[in-house]
């Protein structure tokens, strides 16, 4: 007998076998299973039945995923942490742009002079390359560094879950599953790592709608342009005393905005193109575990922090060098990112965005990071401001946020500008990293490309919208 | 009062040495055995897999959190250990992408060695998948992990107990503190190089008839496939019209799994050496 013919022989007894056993097999062997384990477990675990009178994690659990106070405590949880990033990032960063920009960048300067360096591969490497390194660094370092540990620690704690289980209503109403909850809060760490971890959704249409919608989670990349532009626009509308509290209340508005195009966009999806009903699933809620803070602020310090600026470092080179090309290039009397930035300014203001930011963004589609230090850029070419920079796509020393805000409001940024920058942030397309995930994750082209242009869209919209509204209340 | 232990036990005692773990991270090119970290989600799988490579794979304490498969290596009284972070599941019957990369892998990736990380304070629910893997694999470690929590609880385990009900060695732990690591790591080298030879346990609750196919269905496997050391669990999956290992027994692949008896691995050249 050829092993081909016994292989297939095999088979065919089991398929007439199953007849014999019938159709409730796999209840039956999930019953020998549960009862062999309970036998087992029985026989080798034994409790001491006096309970202590109170119980920590119950109480705890009674008041975070409480009716009433789930939600508030979770808002809460999100402001403080926020609030201390917020405020605690300003000190380190201006001293590192000063180590950068002041010192090393002058000094870099002086030794390439001294080495008679041509002075276009002198603008190229230390104006472009470096000073988009050096900005990526002092702006995004900080709030990184406090951020993601404190992100961690609550992770490690065990909050998560709970989190996951307050939101499981919304996401059901919404036709979505709710373990949303928990891809859409590795999305606040990074889009790209957000939707690796839709793989915990098994069922395929609710795993797309999470994945569709990760982008509505601000990414590592945006919040420093959340908080930079929230500080110096919206902060700087409220008394000193009370700038970081009005800050970060707009960075949280945005994020609460971003939840809300979730549920819409998930809704929306779950009524049209993935019709379906939400799936049941099960979710444990781990018991908390003391956060073991030294070793959570170590790592994540080390993995989280370190290997995201390394990306965004990464990406900044290239990105310094190609802002420096594009002003430095002149084609007809003006350089390129001049004729790019005129071509899209009437579309850009008539969003209530201009024609630099619109330009950037599509500079910085490799890096979310890389936004800010490319409007800054751009912004001094576009304005030709005198006296600012020391030429043309020449980063330059912004040591205060005022600083910062007299740069744009000289390119005639006002109020509206700010807003709509940190709802184009939230509203745009995710990153290439990102996008290359959701390509290798769906294998689709449709839903990758679907995935770029739904947020853009909606961004031009929204945008669109809240300038129609800022002007005719005459702002 | 018990007798003090001669001077030096504890000196010669393998375990003793946590100096003799070499954590590898991911250099590990050159590997003896394969061992495969497996159990419910969120009992610490990552944590352990971290502490004995070195390496540090993102934990957090939710279930579901490590999708993908990791790897890393340590090294072990002169052997190489290559270490595979499976995703975490309760069961590895039903069929979402999770489930399938364990099952898939401690199934087709023959790991030398499976250990099946398991909850102490919810014993019972872990239990069930422990079942289920020794039904694929006899090679298998328990470690009891997260012993911590259940002193807290006011839990004890009878370990040796269970390590007799079971049929493999069980070890208590607490891998976030690093107590049981040395313990475990010298029962890993013992299944490996086959120091200790399990009898592992097998489901025996199932109902004559189910038991009379499965028989029926061994004899033929027999026949298919001398020597398939897990001919029951293919039984069962066959009768269950398991898609995956209907094709794996048409194509033939199911006799990539026989294998040499426990131990005679050690004989065998580093794989990947050459």
């Amino acid at each position: 007998m050829s092993p081909a013919n016994s292989r297939e022989e095999v088979l065919e007894a089991a398929a007439n076998l199953r007849w014999e056993v019938g159709p409730d097999l796999h209840d039956s062997l999930m019953e020998a299973l549960y009862t062999d384990a309970a036998r087992i477990s029985d026989r080798v675990l034994s409790r001491d039945d006096a309970r202590p009178a109170f119980d920590l994690d119950r109480t705890i659990d009674r008041l975070v995923t409480s009716r009433w106070l789930g939600f508030p405590i979770m808002m809460l949880l999100m402001a403080v942490v926020l609030w201390v990033t917020i405020t605690g990032a300003n000190v380190p960063s201006s001293l590192l742009s000063s180590l950068f920009l002041e010192t090393l960048h002058p000094a870099l300067k002086q030794a390439a002079a001294a080495a008679g360096l041509a002075w276009w591969l002198d603008g190229l490497l230390i104006d472009g390359m470096f000073l988009a390194v050096a900005w990526v660094v002092s702006v995004m370092l900080p709030p990184m560094a406090i951020f993601f540990p404190l992100f961690t620690l609550l992770e490690d704690f065990g909050y998560l879950p709970r989190v996951a289980f307050n939101l499981d209503r919304w996401f059901k109403m919404a036709g979505a599953h709710g373990k949303q909850a928990l891809t859409m809060a590795m999305g606040y760490g990074c889009n790209a790592a957000g939707v690796v971890a839709t793989r915990v959704i098994d069922s395929p249409r609710e795993r797309l709608i999470a994945t569709l919608t990760n982008n509505f989670s601000l990414c590592n990349g945006r919040w420093p342009t959340q908080i930079l532009i929230a500080t110096i626009f919206i902060g700087s509308l409220a008394p000193p005393a009370l700038a970081g509290l009005v800050s970060a209340g707009s960075v949280m508005a945005v994020v609460l905005l971003g939840v809300g195009g979730t549920f819409l966009v998930s809704w929306g999806l779950s009524r049209t193109l993935l019709k379906g009903e939400a799936s049941a699933f099960s979710l444990e809620l781990p018991p908390y575990r003391p956060p073991r803070i030294l070793q959570t602020i170590y790592t994540s310090l080390i993995d989280r922090t370190l290997i995201v600026l390394w990306r965004a470092v990464v990406f900044s080179v290239p990105a310094g060098a190609a802002i420096w090309l594009v002003s430095n290039t002149h084609v007809g009397g003006a350089s390129l990112a001049e004729h790019l930035i005129q071509g899209m300014n009437p579309f850009g203001l008539l969003i209530g965005l201009n024609g630099v930011i619109l330009l950037a963004y599509i500079i910085a589609i490799p890096a979310n990071e890389i936004v800010i230090p490319t409007v800054l850029m751009l912004t001094v070419v576009s304005a030709g401001l005198p006296g600012v920079g020391e030429g043309a796509g020449v980063m330059f020393e912004l040591d205060s946020a005022s600083a910062t805000l007299g740069v744009l409001e000289a390119d005639g940024w006002t109020l509206l500008t700010g807003i709509n920058l940190m709802l184009f942030s939230l509203l745009h397309n995710p990153c290439s990293t990102t996008l290359y995930t959701i390509w290798k994750e769906t294998g689709s082209v449709k839903w990758t490309a679907a995935s770029a242009l739904l947020p853009v869209a909606m961004g031009f919209v929204v945008c669109f919208c809240v300038a129609q509204a800022f002007r005719w209340l005459g702002g | 009062m018990k007798p003090n232990p001669p001077p030096g036990a504890c000196e010669i005692c393998p375990a003793h040495h946590s100096a003799n773990l070499k954590r590898l991270g991911v250099n590990m090119d050159r590997y003896h055995f394969v061992v495969a970290l497996a159990g419910n989600p969120n009992t610490g799988k990552s944590t352990l897999f971290n502490s004995l490579t070195g390496l540090r794979q993102h934990t957090g304490n939710w279930p579901g959190k490590t999708v993908t498969r990791a790897e890393g290596g340590f090294a072990y009284q002169g052997s190489n250990y290559k270490l595979v972070d499976l995703p975490g599941t309760y069961s590895l019957l039903s069929t979402s992408t999770d489930e399938e990369i364990a099952r898939d892998f401690i199934l087709f990736g023959q790991p030398d060695v499976t250990v099946i990380v398991v909850d102490a304070t919810r014993l019972e629910r872990n239990l069930n998948l422990v079942c289920q893997v020794l039904e694929i694999t006899g090679r298998a470690v328990v470690c009891l992990n997260l012993m911590d929590e259940a002193e807290r609880h006011r839990l004890t385990v009878d370990e040796r107990s269970l390590a007799r009900e079971l049929g493999v060695p069980v070890v208590p732990a607490a891998a976030r503190q690093g107590r049981g690591v040395p313990m475990l790591i010298d029962m890993i080298h013992q299944v490996a190089t086959g120091g200790f030879v399990c009898k592992p346990h097998r489901i025996q609750s199932e109902p004559p008839a189910l038991k009379r196919a499965v028989s029926l269905l061994v004899e033929k496997l027999g026949a298919a496939f001398p020597d398939l050391p897990n001919a029951r669990w293919v039984a069962l999956r066959l009768l269950e019209g398991d898609a995956r290992i209907e094709e794996a027994v048409r194509s033939g692949e199911l006799a990539g799994l026989v294998r040499a008896p426990q131990g005679a691995a050690t004989a065998a050249p580093a794989e990947g050496a050459g």
